[in-house]
């Protein structure tokens, strides 16, 4: 057991599951959808990305780019969170809500495809 | 891959400090978020939200320090502050110290200077020669190269020659990377299979990196040229076997000298007179070894090699050597040569000649000066192994001193300048001196003790414009007699002298004016280099041609030369 394996592999399963639990429910509820939850997945995926730095093999690079697809959807739904409730004052209505989970279920597509990857990974180390 | 990507080892390394960055921001950030404010008139209030807390941290932790939310913190809230900023503090310092310790790290730097030395190479956008191995004979061979305009690349082994290279001004960009050119990687990093490399010179001082490199260069690039370096025999002919273009070896080109010097003096002349420094005095009279007994002092590789040419020229001579049995029937002293006793053993005093050949400069000498207080009229050859020693040597004024790294950088610059030149001194020493004589007789006429220029010319589109594109477009003739008229002045001919004319494989030795020239002919002059310059503008620009040709002025401009055309028609 290599205790790097399982920090890597913490990581990019708390950031698909952070993400999920964010997703789930009603898409324009916003009892459903608590913003720490947010802050988390956005925590997570952030040092999930970093540990992805730094290795050049194919599967590396594509781990990386999902990581960052995610960031990115999930720091847009941050703004559009902020935007929503500090900017124009009008507060977490269905539609801000409803893009807000929108976007973070496309972040939380490209969590798959990490999590997929590194089922992959594991299955084809025959160790 | 060893030049490992700089962009990756920076995040590799940076992994650290980052995550704990995020982790900083991302525990401030929460703890702001749960401890309650306070209002104005000292009630509870909610805590800040995300949002707010996020924008308080990012401009306290970077120390930017705005102080700008418009609400008074409660004490709660200034408690968790001061722990937010000695926490973000700490983690800008481990972020900072981290990427300036990789900064400064080795294998940062080399990684660095590699992806440099790549990037010039790869961009090199004129031809150029790989140099392996920048010792003395290779920084001789950089510097006349640079000086004629040429560019390469340098790949050495040792860091410093590297450093002291980048401190030599050369006119033109010269990447140079510390690395062992005898792995075929770092070759290749250096261009070895860049559309633009034209040769590579294997010159380290050692004979196996030089194979090394001539077996990596026929199989990795066969269509380029191969020139190495070789102190032994066996490397010689190895480096033969598979088809190096030039093998030099220092020691045995120098003995093939003496020996020219011993038999064909007039051809020895004529021999240094083409491969000298242009511009520079030959010796007058040139020192030339007499005939009779000789000693030979060391008999290493630059003894036999001397050893090997007299018994060949059935010269006398005996040996000094430390070594009791090398198998020679020849008289043997055992000693150094550096004391009288082993010189008078060898019959010095009755000697013509001496040769001292050890691979130590300081014995060298001091076996010269012994002899010579001795004998005071003997011919003394020696060998000069360091470059930097030359100030001794020259105080000595030894009759023809061998330095092995000149000898080697005048061979490459004559075979990469002038590949005729070659040609014409094999056809030269097989004619010998009765041929020779008239030939150095109109050298000295023409150019007295002066070192002439020696340049070859491939009447071809891009080295002989406007002559090739009389030749081929308008059919006519040209004489090789047009070539060497004044451009200003056509009833005088300048100071040229065609040596070697190559034409489909042969070779006609010293083509007259009558000769008639034909598109792709490789021809050789000697001459003076205001009569190189004229010789460039007879070939580039078709108005001096047309000139020197017919004596025909011929209009300048585009229009007048339609127009002349016209009215001619």
């Amino acid at each position: 057991m290599n205790l790097e394996k399982v920090i890597f592999g913490f990581f990019i399963v708390l950031a698909a599951t952070l993400n999920f639990g964010f997703f789930v429910g009603d898409i324009d509820n916003p009892t459903h959808h608590h913003v720490y939850e947010l802050f988390a997945a956005i925590v997570v995926n952030l040092i999930a990305t970093v540990l992805k730095f730094g290795d050049r093999t194919q599967i590396g690079a594509v781990h990386l780019a999902t990581s960052l697809v995610a960031d990115l959807q999930l720091i847009a739904a941050g703004i559009i969170w902020a935007v929503a409730v500090h900017v124009t004052g009008e507060g977490m209505t269905a539609t801000s809500v409803s893009s807000v989970v929108s976007l973070a279920g496309g972040a939380m597509l490209a969590n798959l495809v990490s999590v997929t990857l590194l089922v992959v990974e594991t299955a084809m180390m025959r160790r | 891959m060893v030049a490992g990507n700089v962009f990756f080892l920076i995040l590799r390394r940076m992994r650290a400090p980052l995550i704990l960055l995020i982790l900083i921001y991302a525990v401030s950030i929460l703890g702001l978020t749960l401890i309650p404010g306070v209002d104005e008139q000292g009630r509870s209030a909610p805590p800040l939200s995300i949002f707010h807390a996020f924008y308080f941290i990012s401009y306290t932790a970077t120390t930017i320090g705005f102080g700008e939310i418009p609400q008074a913190f409660s004490n709660g809230q200034r408690l968790w502050v001061i722990v937010c900023i000695y926490l973000s503090v700490v983690g800008w310092s481990y972020s900072i110290l981290t990427l300036l310790g990789l900064v400064q790290d080795s294998s940062f730097q080399h990684a660095l200077t590699t992806t440099r030395f790549r990037w010039r190479v790869r961009r090199m956008g004129e031809p150029f020669l790989l140099i392996c191995g920048c010792g003395e004979t290779g920084s001789l061979v950089g510097r006349a190269l640079d000086r004629q305009g040429r560019r390469f690349v340098v790949l050495e082994a040792s860091k410093e020659r590297v450093e002291e290279l980048d401190l030599e001004d050369f006119k033109t960009d010269t990447p140079a990377l510390a690395l062992d050119a005898r792995l075929p990687e770092n070759l290749i990093l250096a261009g070895l299979q860049h559309p633009r490399c034209q040769g590579v010179l294997a010159l380290t001082n050692s004979d196996e990196a030089n194979l090394a490199i001539a077996i990596a260069v026929r199989l990795l690039n066969p269509s380029i040229q191969v020139l190495a370096r070789a102190e032994q025999r066996r490397t010689e002919d190895n480096l033969k076997s598979f088809g190096t273009d030039q093998v030099i070896n220092p020691f045995e080109r120098f003995a093939d000298y003496l020996a020219l010097a011993v038999h064909s003096p007039v051809c020895y002349q004529l021999v240094e007179r083409l491969t000298g420094t242009a511009g520079q005095q030959l010796p007058s009279p040139l020192p030339l070894p007499p005939r009779g007994h000789w000693v030979i002092c060391g008999y290493g590789r630059f003894g036999q090699a001397v050893a090997r040419r007299f018994d060949a020229e059935g010269l006398d001579y005996s040996i000094i050597d430390p070594r009791s049995d090398l198998g020679h029937d020849k008289l043997q002293v055992v000693g150094m040569g550096t004391e009288a006793e082993p010189l008078r053993a060898a019959g010095i005093e009755g000697a013509v000649g001496i040769v001292v050949g050890t691979e130590n400069d300081v014995t060298n000498l001091s076996v010269a000066m012994t002899a010579q207080e001795i004998n005071p009229r003997l011919f003394v050859v020696m060998r000069q192994n360091q470059v930097a020693n030359s100030i001794l040597f020259q105080a000595f004024k030894a009759h023809i001193c061998m330095v092995p790294s000149r000898i080697i950088a005048q061979e490459c610059l004559a075979l990469l300048a002038t590949p005729l030149l070659a040609l014409f001194l094999a056809r030269l020493q097989q004619a010998g001196d009765a041929w020779a004589q008239p030939l150095e007789q109109e050298m000295q006429r023409r150019f007295g003790q002066e070192i002439p220029e020696v340049w070859n010319v491939r009447l071809n589109a891009q080295e002989a414009r406007a002559l090739h594109r009389t030749m081929v477009m308008e059919g006519s003739s040209v004489f090789l007699g047009d070539l060497l008229k004044n451009p200003s002045q056509r009833e005088n001919n300048n100071n040229l002298l065609p040596l070697l004319l190559q034409r489909d494989g042969g070779a006609i030795l010293l083509p007259g004016p009558e000769t008639s020239l034909q598109p792709g002919d490789w021809l050789l002059f000697a001459g003076t280099g205001s009569a190189r310059r004229d010789l460039w503008l007879t070939l580039f620009s078709e108005k001096t041609l047309t000139y020197v040709r017919t004596g025909r002025e011929l209009a300048g401009s585009w229009l007048w030369q339609q127009l002349q055309g016209q009215h001619k028609a």
